[in-house]
């Protein structure tokens, strides 16, 4: 069975930001919530590092132990969703994600926190595939169409991998030895030509 | 080549370990940029959430249970090898007021306000795996956002209750010598000792000044988790939390405690409460330099009132004189 993950690749990332907007389109998410972020480290400077994160559906995940009402589960594709209708909006899976993942709406008054709204892996929810109110609540469920997340299948660098673990780590080390081999041997003609990275860029 | 290869090693390693640095202070939580607008946006990852997760999963719900089940069972234990605390002496029929009506008022206002912030705390606390599995989730969630909701907005109001608390009983509680010997001879509870006390013992003036030092906390700390919308960091929020949840069970078990020695623990200590007054036995042997004060000052005022009464004899028969 497929394991779903995202990796970033670092390298690759240029924060266009475009992934958010993806999916805050696809999904219709509320004002306010954002389900995916990217972070820009060194920003401004040498080795100037971007990642786009969202909910990284953690095999053991914190906000699953730490729900009160135990409303997470994990499907069979390794995907970690939650149910809305038994959420109570405590916080306590935003104050256990190391991501800043779980995203709250306001719902009332004195900043009552509404339903957690997180990133889905284009999954939907428990309820019933594309369903109106799967699609309200969770967004659509890109899975049981048979397609891959929006962020990472739009992104344009392709430094957003989502989809079986197995296969994206594939690639991805693909992707580091092939680098690699440039930066050790940059005149040998089976490798391809230093291209990337801030080195090749700015020379430091 | 050769000559240029440990240069060249040298260089990656040092390569290597930078990233390795720069990777350590991401986990750790360094800030960087997020074009997405909000508190913490910029940080990749906050390490202190499995840190907090650990506290809340296993010290507090772990301790929090077996602390709480020692005391119900200590209680239990108590009552069975000493049971009640009984008048020594035989009733004397007269009646002494030892609380007023505010005192009695501001009392059970901030009790129930305390059961209800308690049943649904723990409620949060233990509700998932206490009482997941015999309501089911959909009861126990429609509950549990019910329980929020109530503890919340409650909590302010018993805020309000322990401040006028304060106010009120601050002058009854200060600690003195007293006190000492009464906690010396453990309260009288073991044995058949009846230590002095003035108006409050000394078990008393420990439950209450726990509740000031303890109530204050939970209430600082509660009204920062109750304002998510004035955009605390997550860290504040996790200290917060863990604060809260020790200051409450540590409140949850002097309350225990409060309730089995007001209730079935002594004799006449409850209808002191409910009524305000108490026998003139009772008062004897619980709170006996209360009773003398009382009676000094009552035969003081009766003097009192001897001395007014002869001065208004004297005004009114200076216009009989005239």
């Amino acid at each position: 069975m497929a394991r779903m993950k995202f990796i970033c690749d670092d390298d690759r990332c240029i924060e266009c930001n475009a992934c958010i907007t993806a999916c805050k389109n696809e999904h219709e998410v509320p004002w306010g919530v954002n389900r995916r972020r990217v972070v820009t480290l060194n920003d401004g400077q040498a080795g100037e590092t971007s990642i786009s994160v969202a909910c990284m559906h953690c095999s053991d995940a914190p906000c699953a132990q730490v729900c009160p009402v135990d409303c997470f589960y994990t499907t069979s594709d390794g995907v970690v969703l939650h149910d809305k209708d038994l959420c109570i909006g405590c916080g306590y899976c935003f104050y256990a994600c190391p991501f800043g993942a779980p995203q709250f709406p306001q719902d009332g008054a004195f900043g009552n926190r509404g339903k957690m709204d997180k990133c889905t892996f284009c999954a939907g929810g428990p309820e019933e595939d594309f369903s109106e109110a799967e699609f309200e609540k969770y967004g659509r469920n890109r899975l049981a169409e048979g397609k891959l997340p929006i962020c990472a299948e739009m992104c344009s660098t392709k430094a957003l991998l989502a989809g079986d673990g197995d296969v994206i780590a594939k690639l991805f080390s693909q992707r580091a030895i092939q680098r690699q081999l440039n930066q050790e041997e940059p005149n040998n003609s089976a490798a391809s030509p230093k291209l990337w990275g801030w080195k090749t860029a700015y020379k430091d | 080549m050769f000559r240029l290869f440990p240069f060249l090693l040298l260089l990656s390693v040092q390569a290597l370990a930078d990233e390795r640095t720069f990777w350590r202070q991401v986990r750790e939580g360094v800030e960087g940029y997020s074009a997405v607008v909000g508190v913490e946006t910029n940080k990749l990852i906050q390490a202190s959430g499995t840190q907090w997760l650990y506290i809340r999963n296993e010290l507090i719900a772990g301790t929090g249970a077996w602390v709480l089940a020692l005391t119900v069972f200590a209680l239990a234990c108590f009552y069975l090898v000493r049971g009640k605390v009984r008048l020594s002496e035989p009733r004397s029929g007269e009646m002494i007021e030892r609380w007023n009506k505010k005192e009695r008022w501001l009392h059970f206002y901030t009790a129930t306000l305390f059961i209800i912030l308690a049943i649904t705390g723990l409620s949060l606390l233990f509700g998932r795996s206490l009482i997941i599995d015999w309501l089911g989730h959909e009861v126990f969630a429609s509950f549990a956002e019910f329980a929020k909701i109530i503890h919340n907005y409650t909590g302010p109001l018993f805020s309000v209750g322990l401040a006028l608390m304060g106010l009120i009983w601050f002058e009854d509680n200060k600690f003195s010598q007293i006190d000492w010997l009464w906690f010396k001879q453990l309260g009288g509870f073991i044995g058949n000792k009846h230590p002095s006390a003035g108006r409050m013992n000394g078990g008393e003036k420990a439950w209450f000044w726990l509740l000031m030092t303890a109530g204050f906390l939970v209430t600082v700390t509660g009204l920062n988790l109750d304002f998510p919308n004035l955009e605390q960091y997550r860290l504040v929020m996790q200290i917060s939390h863990i604060i809260h949840s020790v200051a409450a069970l540590l409140l949850i078990v002097g309350a225990l405690a409060h309730i089995y020695i007001g209730t079935i623990g002594t004799e006449g200590a409850l209808e002191g409460m409910i009524s305000g007054k108490v026998d003139k036995t009772w008062a004897k042997q619980h709170h006996d330099l209360w009773l003398k004060a009382l009676e000094k000052k009552s035969s003081a005022d009766n003097d009192g009132q001897q001395n007014t009464e002869s001065i208004s004899q004297k005004k009114a028969e200076i216009p009989l004189k005239k």
